[in-house]
C-alpha cells in the first residue's frame, strides 16, 4: 500500500476513534494487536490470505478480540482486514498511534519488556523517559520474552537498550 | 681290284682316257686348271669384296655385339654398384630412422615422465591443500558449532537465572538509569 493510502487509513481510524470518544483505549488496543500481529505468523497469514473470504478474516478478528477489546477496535481492525489491507495493519496502527500522540503533544515510547510492568513502573518509566528525551511520552508496553530480561525503550529514533538479550549478545561477540 | 693295281695299270689304257680314277689327263688338268684359275680369279674379283665386306660386317657386328655386351656388363656392374650403394643407403637410412625413432621415443618417454611427475606433484599439492582446507573448514565448522551450542547454553542458563526478582531488579535498574541519565 502506498504511503498516502496508509496515512489515509490511519487518519480515518484516528478520526473514528476520536469521534467515538475512545481514542486512548482504542489506540492502546490497536497497538497491542499490531505487536501481536507482527509476532504471530499464523495470525498474519490468516488475516492476509486473499484466498480466504473477507467475511471469514473478519470473523477471525472478532473471535480473537471479542470480549477483550472495545467494539470500536474490533470494527476498525475488521474494516482494514476486510478491505484486503491486513498486510499494512501494523503500519496503519503505528501511524494512528503517532497521530494520537501528536494530538496530545506526546512522543510515542515503545517499551519492550520480558514481563508485564506495573502501573507504578509504567508511570515512573514514562517520567524517566520524558526526563531523558525532553518530551512527554505516550508509553506503549509490549511484552517480549525474547529480550529475556530488562527493558528496551524506543522513542522516535532513540533506542535505550537495557535488555539482558543485548548484554548476552555483547558478551558473546566479545568471546 | 685294289688301289695299287689301279694305279699301276694306268699305263695300259687309252691315252685319251684317263688311266687313273683319281688323276685326270694332262690336258684336262691344264684346261681344268686354267678354268679354275679364271673362275677363282673372277670369284676373287667379283665376289671377294662382297665376301670381305660380309666378313667385315660380320666382324663389326660381332665386335658391336661384344662392345654391347661389354657395355651391358659395365652397365650391369654400375647398376649392381648402384644397387649395392642404394642397399647401403637403405641400411644407413634404416639405421638413421631407427636412431631417430629411438631418440623420439626417448624424448617422448622423458617428456611423459616429466609430465607425469609434474601431474603427480600437482595432485599431491592439491590433495595437500584440500586436506589443509578441509581441516580448516572442519575446524571452522567445529568452532561455529561450539559457538552455537555455547550460545544456546548461555541463553538457557541466563533465561533460567533471570527469575521474577531479577526481572524486577532489571526493570527498576533501567528506570533509575534512564531517569538519572537526562
Amino acid at each position: 500500500m502506498s504511503d498516502a493510502r496508509i496515512e489515509g487509513y490511519a487518519r480515518a481510524l484516528f478520526e473514528i476513534a476520536r469521534a467515538e470518544g475512545t481514542l486512548d483505549e482504542v489506540e492502546d488496543e490497536l497497538f497491542r494487536f499490531a505487536r501481536s500481529y507482527e509476532s504471530s505468523d499464523a495470525l498474519r497469514s490468516a488475516l492476509t490470505d486473499e484466498m480466504v473470504p473477507a467475511e471469514r478474516r473478519q470473523a477471525v478478528v472478532e473471535s480473537l478480540l471479542g470480549g477483550k477489546s472495545t467494539a470500536t477496535t474490533i470494527q476498525l481492525i475488521s474494516m482494514v482486514v476486510g478491505s484486503g489491507r491486513g498486510r499494512d495493519l501494523p503500519e496503519v496502527i503505528d501511524r494512528l498511534v503517532a497521530r494520537a500522540s501528536e494530538s496530545k503533544d506526546l512522543a510515542v515510547a515503545e517499551v519492550r519488556s520480558a514481563v508485564a510492568l506495573s502501573d507504578d513502573q509504567q508511570q515512573r518509566l514514562a517520567a524517566a523517559l520524558a526526563n531523558a528525551t525532553g518530551r512527554q511520552v505516550n508509553l506503549k508496553v509490549v511484552i517480549d520474552p525474547s529480550i529475556i530480561g530488562g527493558i528496551v525503550a524506543t522513542v522516535g529514533d532513540t533506542v535505550i537498550d537495557g535488555s539482558v538479550r543485548t548484554r548476552v549478545e555483547e558478551l558473546k561477540s566479545r568471546l | 681290284m685294289n688301289l695299287f693295281a689301279v694305279i699301276v695299270g694306268a699305263g695300259d689304257v687309252d691315252p685319251a682316257q684317263s688311266l687313273n680314277w683319281l688323276f685326270p689327263a694332262t690336258s684336262e688338268l691344264i684346261y681344268g686348271g686354267l678354268a679354275s684359275i679364271i673362275i677363282f680369279s673372277l670369284i676373287y674379283k667379283f665376289a671377294g669384296p662382297a665376301a670381305k665386306k660380309g666378313l667385315a660386317d660380320r666382324t663389326a657386328k660381332i665386335q658391336a655385339e661384344l662392345d654391347g655386351a661389354e657395355q651391358a656388363l659395365s652397365s650391369a656392374k654400375a647398376e649392381a654398384a648402384e644397387i649395392r650403394r642404394a642397399a647401403g643407403d637403405i641400411a644407413a637410412e634404416r639405421q638413421r630412422l631407427l636412431a631417430e625413432a629411438d631418440s623420439q621415443a626417448s624424448a617422448l618417454l622423458a617428456d611423459g615422465r616429466a609430465r607425469l611427475s609434474a601431474e603427480i606433484a600437482d595432485m599431491e599439492s592439491r590433495a595437500e591443500s584440500e586436506i589443509m582446507g578441509m581441516s580448516g573448514r572442519m575446524g571452522d565448522e567445529l568452532r561455529v558449532e561450539v559457538g552455537r551450542l555455547s550460545s544456546e547454553a548461555v541463553d538457557r542458563l541466563v533465561a533460567d537465572t533471570v527469575d521474577g526478582a531479577t526481572q524486577q531488579a532489571l526493570i527498576e535498574d533501567f528506570i533509575r538509569k534512564v531517569g538519572a541519565g537526562s
